[in-house]
Order: C-alpha cells, then sequence, then structure tokens
C-alpha cells in the first residue's frame, strides 16, 4: 500500500519553456490541424504575441522537469503498474512559445477501491508565469494496479 | 486558421467531429518523444507483455489531444476555462478515434457566458475511450 502520510506533500517545484521545436513536434505527433499552434507567423497574423500552448501540452511540459519520475520514486510505484485515470486542465491565462512555466506539484490524495486491488494518487500542480500570473492548474490522477 | 463560431453555440449544439487517423506503433513512437511521456508500456512491446499486457497501448492524453482538436477548432485557445477527461478503456494499435462534443449548458459566471461541454472518444467500433467535459467562455475575458 502506498504511504498515506504523504498526502499534501510537496514535490520539487521546477521552470520549464515550451519551445518551438516541441510545439512543432507536438503538433505533428497530435495530428494537430491548426497551424496557429506550430508556426509562429500564423499565431502572429492571429493577434497572438507567439506560439499558444495547446491546451494538453501542460502535461507534456510538467514531464519536461529535472525529475519527472520524483513523484513514483517517492512514493516506491513501479511504472508498469501505472495507467492514467483521469487528468483535468483549469486554464487561467495562455501560456506562449518561450516563456518561462513554473511547476509546482502536490500529491492532493491516496485512495484505492476493490481492498487495494487499484490506488489512486491525485497530483495537483499549479503553473504560473515569471510574473505570478497563473497560467493553469492541473489534476492527475494515477491508477496503480497491485493485482 | 479555423473560423471560430463559439459564440453561437446553443444547447444541444453538437461540435463538428475529429476523426484522427489510425493508430500506429509509429503514431505510439512520435507521441513518445513528442510529449515527454517515456513510459515504455506505450512503445516497447517487450516490455508491455512483461507488464501483463498482450501488446503495447496508446497512451491516453494522445486521444485527450485528439479531443482538444474539437475544442480548438470552434474556439481560441485563451477562451478555454477547463477541460477535463477520465480514461475509461484502454486504446490499442489500430484504433481509430472518432471524438465528439456536445453543448449541454449555457450560464453566467464571474461575469461571462460559459458553455459547457460533454465529451467522448470512441474507437471504430464504438467503445467508449475517454469520456469528458470542457468549458469555453463565449465572450473571452482575457485576449491576447
Amino acid at each position: 500500500m502506498i504511504d498515506r502520510s504523504f498526502i499534501g506533500h510537496a514535490l520539487p517545484s521546477f521552470i520549464v519553456t515550451p519551445d518551438h521545436r516541441g510545439l512543432r513536434a507536438f503538433a505533428r505527433a497530435s495530428a494537430q490541424p491548426d497551424l496557429v499552434y506550430s508556426n509562429p507567423e500564423v499565431a502572429r497574423a492571429n493577434g497572438f504575441p507567439d506560439c499558444p500552448v495547446p491546451p494538453t501540452y501542460l502535461f507534456c511540459l510538467e514531464m519536461e522537469g529535472p525529475d519527472p519520475t520524483a513523484m513514483r520514486r517517492l512514493l516506491n510505484i513501479d511504472i508498469a503498474r501505472v495507467l492514467h485515470g483521469e487528468q483535468h486542465f483549469t486554464y487561467h491565462a495562455p501560456a506562449f512559445a518561450g516563456e518561462a512555466l513554473h511547476f509546482e506539484p502536490v500529491i492532493l490524495d491516496i485512495y484505492d477501491k476493490k481492498n487495494g486491488a487499484l490506488e489512486f494518487v491525485v497530483r495537483q500542480t499549479l503553473v504560473w508565469r515569471s510574473d505570478r500570473e497563473r497560467v493553469a492548474t492541473l489534476r492527475n490522477t494515477t491508477v496503480v494496479r497491485n493485482g | 486558421m479555423v473560423e471560430h463560431f463559439s459564440n453561437a453555440l446553443q444547447v444541444g449544439d453538437t461540435l463538428p467531429e475529429f476523426l484522427a487517423p489510425p493508430i500506429t506503433r509509429h503514431t505510439l513512437a512520435l507521441y513518445c518523444g513528442a510529449s515527454s511521456d517515456h513510459n515504455p508500456i506505450h512503445v516497447d512491446i517487450d516490455f508491455a507483455r512483461a507488464a501483463g499486457m498482450p501488446d503495447v497501448i496508446a497512451h491516453g492524453m494522445l486521444g485527450m489531444a485528439y479531443l482538444g482538436h474539437v475544442l480548438s477548432a470552434v474556439t481560441p485557445v485563451q477562451a478555454l476555462r477547463s477541460y477535463g477527461v477520465r480514461f475509461v478503456a484502454v486504446t490499442h494499435v489500430g484504433d481509430s478515434l472518432r471524438c465528439t462534443a456536445e453543448v449541454v449548458g449555457l450560464e453566467e459566471r464571474e461575469g461571462e457566458r460559459v458553455a459547457r461541454l460533454t465529451l467522448c472518444v470512441m474507437d471504430q467500433h464504438g467503445q467508449v475511450k475517454l469520456l469528458g467535459e470542457a468549458e469555453i467562455a463565449l465572450r473571452p475575458s482575457i485576449t491576447a
């Protein structure tokens, strides 16, 4: 069983800056039909300062941090047993290529179902710009198969 | 750039669907690199088998990215207020995902009109893979 005392534990915060190369690769990999997310000229023609970060890419940027395995190692979770249960984004302000984004993850909850056969870890990550304007709040539910 | 028409949304409206190309191992390799989600269960069949799976499984977030195209086709990114999904079933190599959205509510919140949508991703057999919801501001208070 995952140690419930880690509920409320803050994971190390970090800064990631989305760049054009990453946004182009993500657009290609996700069959993105709108060039505004990958071509800065198209973005500017549409009134944006640069390419906006697409809605789910903040989750990817969170994994570009210095140690994407931090939570699994802290909680002693085997990567072969994890499934993605739920993912939620609340958006406060759009983020753009070239802006440094601050990620602050916290373990919000740990619980189990089916007498521990499935355990759930809920992580909430606040994303800020350097001027402390809020960008988004991410909520991730990881499922661990113990069966 | 697509034409945005979210200000005209009405309850009961369905948005234009996004039909993703069939998922190949190449799709998953590209998404693995581009997303920084390097869990080998998505790209390494030996690892997947050792973990008790018959084959690799698609990243749930790939389906969520496809589903997001339905939203961004009708609204500028700065009008999206929230977007969430539950991963209901695993997506396999060969699956063709169909992403749909329906407006289920219009409400006033913090000085702006917000459309609530329910979202669904199904495979080619009609099996539900993702269920979700999103909120779109119809008169964005934040401009780029």
